[in-house]
């Protein structure tokens, strides 16, 4: 596991909100807000449901199966600490419960030849910290 | 029946700070308030005239206090690049509503020497923790997701996988853009005597430049400058006593439908389906009337998914509708003829100089790279992740 001091890129914050979705992901489990009203579940977290208001909010866990909706391969470190990972892939990822998210694409070379939009992926998580679990995908 | 705003405000002044590109010893202030004066000295009209005042990137009140303005009308609204497009419409309808007859609309924004006092404060620079106020610090910005370029060129992608749209043909923007530089002196990349990498450039070149977050090359991006830009807008009653032609605000609109790119409905679709037949609705316009496109081009792909969501043609089909020089000089639709965010200045926020080029442009001020007989331009300006839009149809008389 990597810890904070050697970490050099953003680490997200655990608030109130969201901290039902950072301790599915520590256990390696996606979870997402799921409005009663729509019966549809949302990302990110809130407690509205940005599509119909309802504050008759939920959590249910993901199947973690998805698709490929976009990717781009980044050259260029957007801050020093990504220096190491250049090229990397950024995708947003379209569970197939509805919810994007953006993600990175892991477990496959970062070439435009080899990628499909629209290819199955599966989540997998990176232990960042002792309580941050970060979501990625690989091909499924 | 004309919408009641129609011609409800008139751009009387514009300009540019001194000096834009590199500026190595100003403050972003001192390029507001440059372009500020400028800009009433373009009108003929007196800062002490000025009751209305909008700007972005820092507070109506700094600027107001600096410039030794107290205005009865502010207008932080502040939706990234598009700001000060949609700043234009909300003066027209404070004029219209008694409440400002003289509204002086600012940018300034310097960063290539660390006066960076405006710029992305609230971006993640290093390795820290996101303020959990910042959602895309929590959700986006661990993953790499942290700028324009990365989110931009993640809405590119969904496109060329979409609609088979290829880089070629957004190169074909960038070449374009480029030749319309060449006839702006004020351009960074006008020619190797302005920037060592200026002058003309080939798909080729485009293709062939630095990756920066593929699918977009360096020569897809816009440039990185120091640049101040403002605009004066004043009432019909005002404008009867200028010191240059009126250029009329014919029609007005805004929208935004996102801020994070990982939350955008359509990622092939901008809020110009919505601001773009607004503004062309109440100024009575159809495609065909537009002489002139100042369309926001921080990427190629932005000027491509602009104009098919103001409708210039079908979706998917902008690959085509962009080559063959369709928006260069001598094609059917000029566009961002002042060289654009691609090839002449964008210091971040980049829709102030839609204005200037626009107004110059329906006052038959651009010499060589003039449109002949313009008469009706739009202006679309985007901000933020493709997120929010302002657009404008202007006219002359």
């Amino acid at each position: 596991m990597t810890t904070q001091t050697t970490y050099r890129k953003p680490v997200p914050m655990i608030t109130p909100e969201n901290e039902r979705y950072w301790q599915g992901c520590k256990q390696h489990e996606l979870w997402m807000r799921h409005c009663n009203a729509c019966a549809k579940p949302y990302f990110y977290p809130r407690d509205v449901c940005p599509m119909c208001g309802s504050r008759d909010v939920d959590w249910k866990q993901m199947s973690g199966r998805g698709t490929l909706y976009t990717y781009a391969i980044v050259h260029r470190p957007p801050t020093p600490g990504f220096a190491d990972d250049v090229p990397f892939i950024t995708a947003i990822v379209q569970l197939d419960e509805g919810p994007r998210m953006m993600t990175n694409l892991t477990g496959i070379e970062p070439d435009p030849a080899t990628i499909t939009v629209g290819m199955p992926v599966q989540v997998t998580f990176e232990d960042l910290t002792e309580e941050i679990s970060l979501p990625k995908f690989r091909p499924a | 029946m004309a919408h009641p705003l129609y011609r409800g405000a008139v751009i009387a002044g514009v300009a540019e700070s001194d000096e834009i590109g590199d500026v190595p010893n100003k403050s972003s202030l001192q390029l507001h308030a440059e372009a500020a004066m400028n800009a009433l000295a373009d009108a003929g009209i007196d800062k002490s005239e000025v009751d209305g005042i909008a700007t972005a990137g820092v507070s109506t009140m700094q600027i107001a206090e600096y410039l030794g303005i107290t205005p009865k009308y502010t207008d932080g609204t502040a939706v990234g690049g598009s700001s000060f497009v949609i700043h234009v419409g909300h003066a027209l309808e404070a004029i219209a509503d008694g409440r400002a007859s003289v509204v002086l609309i600012t940018h300034g924004q310097a960063h290539l020497r660390g006066w960076n006092d405006t710029r992305n404060q609230s971006q993640p620079r290093g390795g820290g923790a996101p303020d959990p106020s910042n959602l895309a610090g929590q959700y986006e910005a661990p993953y790499g997701v942290i700028g324009a370029p990365q989110a931009y060129s993640l809405a590119c992608m969904r496109h060329m996988s979409q609609y088979g749209t290829t880089k070629a043909q957004l190169a074909e923007i960038a070449v374009q853009t480029r030749q319309w530089a060449a006839m702006n002196p004020k351009a960074m990349m006008h020619s190797k005597e302005t920037h060592p990498n200026g002058g003309p450039i080939t798909v080729d070149d485009v293709l062939n430049s630095r990756l920066i977050s593929y699918p977009f090359n360096i020569l897809d991006c816009c440039l990185v400058t120091d640049a101040g830009g403002a605009t004066v807008v004043v009432s019909p009653e005002r404008a009867q006593d200028l010191k240059k032609q009126p250029v009329w605000v014919l029609g007005i609109g805004e929208a935004h439908d996102h801020a994070m790119i990982s939350q955008m409905p359509d990622l092939t679709r901008t809020p110009a389906q919505y601001s773009g037949p607004a503004a062309m609705g109440m100024a009575g316009v159809t495609h065909d009337d537009i002489d002139l496109c100042m369309i926001y081009d921080s990427f190629t792909y932005t000027v491509l998914v602009t104009l098919e969501s103001l409708g210039f043609c079908k979706p998917g089909e902008g690959g085509a509708f962009v080559s063959g020089g369709r928006l260069g000089p001598g094609g059917a639709l000029p566009t961002n003829t002042n060289g654009g965010g691609l090839s002449y200045t964008h210091p971040g926020m980049y829709g102030m100089f839609l204005l200037l080029e626009a107004t110059r442009q329906l006052r038959g001020e651009c010499g060589q790279r003039q449109v002949p007989d313009c008469k009706v331009a739009l202006v679309n300006g985007t901000g933020g992740s493709l997120s929010s839009t302002g657009t404008l149809v202007l006219g002359s008389d």
